[in-house]
């Protein structure tokens, strides 16, 4: 069955963490959809590559969150946070590929 | 000593809170009452131009209302990264609002400020000793990057905060800090188990922010006893719910297991919430993992130059169509004009919203347009003068350029604003993210002490 990252997420958002790095966190509206996506790990490194048009070696941490029922996923900030070619000083709308990830399970 | 009672007004002095929550948390009879006010989110400029990002009345408003209380109960007010980025002129942002505060009210107590801005001396002789590192992904730096350093400030543990509660000061005001050593201070002091301490820090640290609803304005409590600690919101439309909680430790961070710190990192593998009543959670299993030596972050900015932008948007589907070449011609135009004329090195930069203005730090990754786009021209250059000129010449140019297919020939661009162009002011970067290896995690960062007495 195809699902859409967007409808089993009840938070999908990007934040700086430290002007260094920019980090993507999916809250899962459900336990048993969040252990379906972890054990396919359908939110995977490759798959966050291809979405964000980066090289798979730019994500520092893909980490899978139970007591949150939640994926984290850290890349390497493409520019340091304010630096000449800015877009999104805090980060904070970096998240909309991710809204339309579709993935099967 | 069986529990440590913590108040957290709010995310960021200068946030605000409500009287009435305020009010709830000093009933609980806190040890101390402890903020966080600054952080990197802004930018670099902050840090660069020595201004503070929070507002100089909402911080008087704050402290107005927190100094006073805490003295009349007699704890300790603490607060970290002073003036938003804790450098010199941010401290010394606070220490004069803290001042009017005392003479408005006429108080008594002994004042601490510790600062953590870094002379550069220091930072090249510890970089000569190979003790200063890059935190990936930075690159290293060298003694050239610390010359053109405008300000370095180093994020100071808690051990400065518990001497200066030894010597006995009742108000605390730090240049930057780790967040969570504000909170932890008074607990690590006490004996508290210190992973435990500094992960209630890590929340307190974001006031309400952990509970639900959710807000970065209003307070939070936290209990912190020998084998865990609870956390309480002090509004009734707020509740804590594990999951709350647990989501709050992903914020910001690289990793939610292992969160790095000064001297350490926490480590959360074996951490547990639990729900012990409507509105409280309780988490133990936090632990406090040391690094065989002490290191702290550093944080520094350069300068690179003056920006002007001018801001202007476009609907006819034309051009929207032929925008990249356009901006790429108009590019070529700028950069051929000034050549002769001597003005060679700017950054000029198109930012096109509807299309890529939003996530153009990931190109290929967003591809829809909308039917009308924003565009804002940068240029940024060594003097303010040079980026008015390549600003100015790049709006004009872009305005009337005739590029293929064009049928509409009086202008390209709608201005909504006369003057369209706007002087925006010196500009830094981000130079210094690093490790500085310290002896003692208190010898670089002195205290200076001043007794207020009847608010002098």
């Amino acid at each position: 069955m195809e699902y859409n990252l967007k409808d089993i997420a009840s938070v999908i958002r990007s934040k700086n963490a430290g002007p260094y790095e920019l980090t993507f966190d999916v809250i899962f509206k459900d336990f048993d959809m969040y252990n379906k996506v972890k054990a396919a790990k359908a939110i995977n490194e490759k798959e966050f590559a291809r979405l964000y048009n980066i090289k798979e070696s730019d994500v520092i941490a893909l980490v899978y969150f139970d007591p949150a029922k939640a994926v984290k996923v850290t890349i390497v900030r493409p520019i340091p946070s304010g630096a000449l070619g800015e877009t999104d000083v805090y980060g904070a709308q970096q998240h909309s590929p991710l809204m339309n990830y579709k993935f099967s399970l | 000593m069986e529990e440590i009672r913590i108040l957290s007004p709010t995310a960021i002095l200068g946030y605000g809170f409500p009287m009435e929550s305020f009010v709830e948390g000093m009933k609980r009879k806190p040890h101390v009452i402890a903020v966080d006010a600054g952080s990197t989110d802004p930018g670099p400029y902050y840090l660069g131009a020595g201004k503070s990002f929070t507002d100089y009345n909402s911080v008087k408003r704050d402290l107005g209302i927190m100094i006073p209380a805490a003295i009349e109960a007699g704890i300790p007010v603490i607060i970290g990264t002073g003036g938003g980025c804790g450098g010199h002129p941010h401290v010394e942002f606070v220490v004069k609002i803290i001042e009017e505060i005392v003479q408005e009210s006429s108080l008594s107590f002994k004042f601490a400020v510790i600062h953590s801005e870094l002379d550069k001396t220091l930072i090249k002789q510890k970089l000569a000793k190979g003790e200063i590192e890059p935190l990936h992904p930075a690159k290293q730096i060298t003694e050239k990057d610390v010359d053109e350093a405008v300000r370095i400030v180093a994020q100071i543990g808690e051990e400065p905060y518990i001497k200066a509660l030894d010597e006995g000061a009742q108000v605390i005001l730090a240049g930057r800090s780790y967040d969570p050593s504000v909170f932890a201070a008074l607990a690590i002091k006490e004996g508290f188990d210190k992973g435990l301490a500094i992960h209630l820090g890590k929340i307190l640290e974001c006031a309400s922010i952990a509970a639900l609803p959710g807000s970065g304005s209003d307070c939070m409590f936290g209990y912190l006893q020998k084998d865990g600690f609870v956390l309480e919101p002090l509004s009734p439309i707020r509740k804590c719910t594990t999951l709350s909680v647990a989501a709050h430790t992903l914020y910001e961070k690289t990793n939610p297991y292992i969160l790095p710190g000064p001297g350490g990192a926490i480590d959360l593998h074996n951490c547990e919430f639990t729900q012990i009543d409507d509105n409280k959670v309780r988490v133990t299993g936090s632990r406090f993992v040391p690094t065989d030596e002490y290191f702290v972050k550093l944080e520094g900015v350069r300068s690179v130059g003056y920006r002007t932008i001018s801001v202007a948007a476009l609907k006819d589907p034309i051009m929207i169509e032929k925008i990249d070449d356009v901006v790429k011609s108009v590019r070529e135009r700028v950069v051929n004009n000034f050549e002769s004329y001597g003005i060679k090195d700017f950054f000029l930069d198109f930012k096109i919203y509807g299309k890529n203005g939003v996530m153009g730090l990931f190109p290929g990754s967003e591809t829809r347009v909308a039917h009308e786009l924003c565009v804002i021209i940068e240029a940024v250059a060594a003097t303010q003068d040079q980026a008015d000129t390549i600003c100015g010449f790049a709006r004009s140019t872009m305005l009337h350029f005739g590029y293929e297919g064009r049928i509409s020939t009086a202008g390209n661009l709608a201005f909504p604003f006369s003057p369209s162009d706007c002087k925006v002011g010196e500009v830094f970067e981000f130079s210094v993210y690093h490790l500085m290896k310290v002896e003692s995690p208190t010898e670089h960062f002195p205290i200076i002490y001043r007794q207020f007495t009847n608010g002098k």
